[in-house]
């Protein structure tokens, strides 16, 4: 019999223990679902194919599936978690309960700079599209895209500090117009309707592995953009109505979704453009399905996944600021960041200050660095945060084991998925040393500096016992 | 354990948490990039002066793709032959691992001295 369970009617969709803060519960599994997908799938139409560039076509498709596996076992291992864990902030939120402070005040800075790095490679990526539309209209001269980056953050940010339900709402729709603009490009040019023009044979002869077996790992680099972000489903912990039925389903849903995304994407694009091409995501494609489609030689598709491309970045760009300011929020509200963020707005019950606070940052990345620093900036947060959850549910199955706490999802074959994912990263750490070491390095130094800051000044503003906040037995061993 | 009562903190210190919070952040981003060190430059090992498809290393259908997508074999040159450089020294290696080792060790060994603080104080030993 288990102490505490946390799926029943009495305690499903309550807010955690002893917060006075609260936002608005108003999401379904199919928001949840949204969320997920319509962060992560912009990885489709933008930021993958630098692991071509990094590997060759077949290096970008094992490390795709690859990815894949370490994503599965995200979603597996987040799923457990949340269920049980119905406050926003997502990981940030299980770390302070599950390992301590420091650690969670680490999470959160990834979640918040993970997602504020794809938010502002989103925004480059629109103003590019906005650009090469201008010049297919006839526009002369090279449009200047910096206006478009602002207002496309900007736009999202008011559209976040409205309300989170217009906001998931809105990305519902768009998230799903950019999927089947996927589907209808593979079905149109791979000859499952008229007649296909997928070159994969010719296109690959003598480039086959340009690097070797060493591409392949550096490809897994790039690999984990395919998916990246399909962990920001926890963030809407404290807005679903049901956190231990929805957040599972609407997560796991969410990575079936993309692992078929991913593999369409790119057998398309690797069957249409030599890989030279699509690999050079700042010189050469810099958004893949949108290139392949111009080479269908169809108009339509032209326009659909031009649509779909702006789609893709809006719902993606949408979904992180959602995802960031709930992080920032969480730890202004438990005084690891000053608690002037820890508000919410009166009328619209957002964590409008937090939303309106990660504004410049966003735009200071979007129109100061190239593309691919951004998301090595993003991947490298992702990264960090991947290899703390193997640790994370260990701990947690050791310090509140299955017969303690009803969990709303249970994940199998415990510990397999946590000791892949481990492997997994340790292998991605090396893909992002190849070529990529300094950034890797000098974002190490950056949360050792802010850890030392956290542990000897900030947490002296930090109430002990008050930032435990879910309704758990104590954990074994303390 | 005695329950601990935080100090309440000002505003005008609020705000330096914050800058100091942002100033570490671009920093990290954009010191690499001013240094000059930011990785990932692909480099022309062995230009070809007066390039041809053929001498770029491409076949019929993917010399067809370039040029659909408005390219000749002179603005190609660079996209083409351009390659990442994945040689690397063990010592830089070692070092980077030692650095992700000491950071988790730091964090962990924090972690665990300020959850028991927190425990205590919340089940009331």
């Amino acid at each position: 019999m288990t102490q505490v369970d946390i799926t029943s009617t009495t305690m499903d969709g309550m807010g955690p223990h002893g917060t006075k803060v609260g936002l608005l519960r108003v999401l379904g599994p199919a928001h949840v679902w949204a969320l997920g997908v319509g962060i992560v799938l912009v990885g489709e139409y933008m930021g993958w194919n630098f692991a071509v560039g990094k590997g060759g076509a077949y290096a970008a498709l094992i490390a795709c599936w690859f990815a894949g596996i370490l994503y599965s076992c995200v979603a597996m291992i987040d799923s457990e978690v949340t269920s049980t864990v119905a406050s926003a902030g997502g990981q940030y939120t299980q770390a302070k309960h599950i390992i301590g402070p420091l650690m969670a005040f680490n999470v959160g800075l990834y979640l918040v700079f993970a997602y504020t790095m794809l938010e502002a490679a989103n925004a480059i990526t629109a103003g590019y599209l906005f650009s090469v539309v201008a010049s297919m209209t006839g526009h002369a001269d090279a449009l200047d895209q910096r206006p478009f980056i602002i207002l496309v953050i900007m736009f999202l940010a008011w559209l976040n500090y409205r309300g989170v339900l217009a906001t998931l709402t809105f990305n519902l729709v768009i998230t799903a117009i950019a999927f089947i603009a996927i589907i209808v490009l593979f079905v149109s040019t791979t000859g499952l309707v008229g007649s296909g023009i997928m070159e994969h044979a010719a296109l690959f002869e003598g480039h086959e592995l340009p690097y070797g077996w060493i591409g392949v790992l550096a490809a897994m680099h790039f690999g984990l953009w395919y998916y990246l972000g399909i962990e920001g489903t926890t963030q809407a912990a404290e807005e679903v109505r049901s956190p231990a039925r929805a957040l599972p389903f609407g997560t796991l849903a969410g990575i079936m979704t993309l692992l078929i995304a991913a593999t369409l994407t790119w057998y398309v694009c690797s069957g249409v453009l030599p890989w030279e091409f699509l690999g050079d995501g700042v010189n050469g494609s810099v958004a893949p399905l949108f290139d392949t489609a111009r080479l269908s030689g169809s108009i339509a598709l032209v326009w659909l996944l031009g649509f779909g491309t702006l789609f893709a970045t809006l719902a993606s760009a949408n979904g992180c600021i959602n995802d960031a300011s709930r992080a920032w929020f969480a730890m202004g509200r438990d005084k690891y960041l000053p608690g002037w963020f820890g508000a919410v707005h009166p009328k619209y019950r957002t964590p409008y200050r937090a939303i309106v606070f990660l504004v410049p940052i966003a735009l200071i990345f979007a129109l100061g660095a190239p593309l691919d620093q951004v998301i090595t900036f993003s991947i490298l947060s992702g990264l960090l945060g991947y290899t703390f959850m193997p640790l994370n549910i260990i701990l947690f199955r050791r310090k509140w084991p299955l017969e303690t706490i009803k969990r709303g999802y249970e994940h199998p074959f415990h510990p397999i998925p946590a000791l892949t994912l481990l492997t997994l990263c340790a292998v991605t750490f090396f893909a992002v040393f190849l070529g990529y070491g300094t950034q890797l390095v000098a974002m190490i130094g950056f949360y050792i500096v802010v850890s030392l800051w956290f542990h000897f000044w900030r947490y002296r503003f930090v109430n002990r016992g008050a930032q435990f906040t879910m309704p758990w037995p104590k954990p074994r061993g303390y | 354990m005695a329950h601990y009562q935080p100090p309440k903190q000002g505003k005008a210190s609020q705000l330096f948490d914050v800058v100091v919070l942002v100033v570490l952040t671009v920093g990290a981003l954009f010191v690499p990039l001013w240094m000059g060190m930011a990785g990932a430059a692909k480099s022309v090992a062995t230009p070809v002066a007066n390039p041809t498809w053929e001498a770029l290393g491409q076949n019929e259908a993917q010399s067809a793709k370039y040029e659909a997508l408005g390219y000749t074999p002179e603005t190609a040159h660079d996209l083409i032959l351009a390659r990442f450089d994945y040689s690397f020294s063990v010592t830089a290696l070692l070092t980077m691992i030692a650095v992700i080792l000491l950071y988790y060790f730091l964090i962990l060994r924090f972690s665990e001295v300020e959850y028991r603080e927190v425990i205590s104080e919340k089940f009331g030993e």
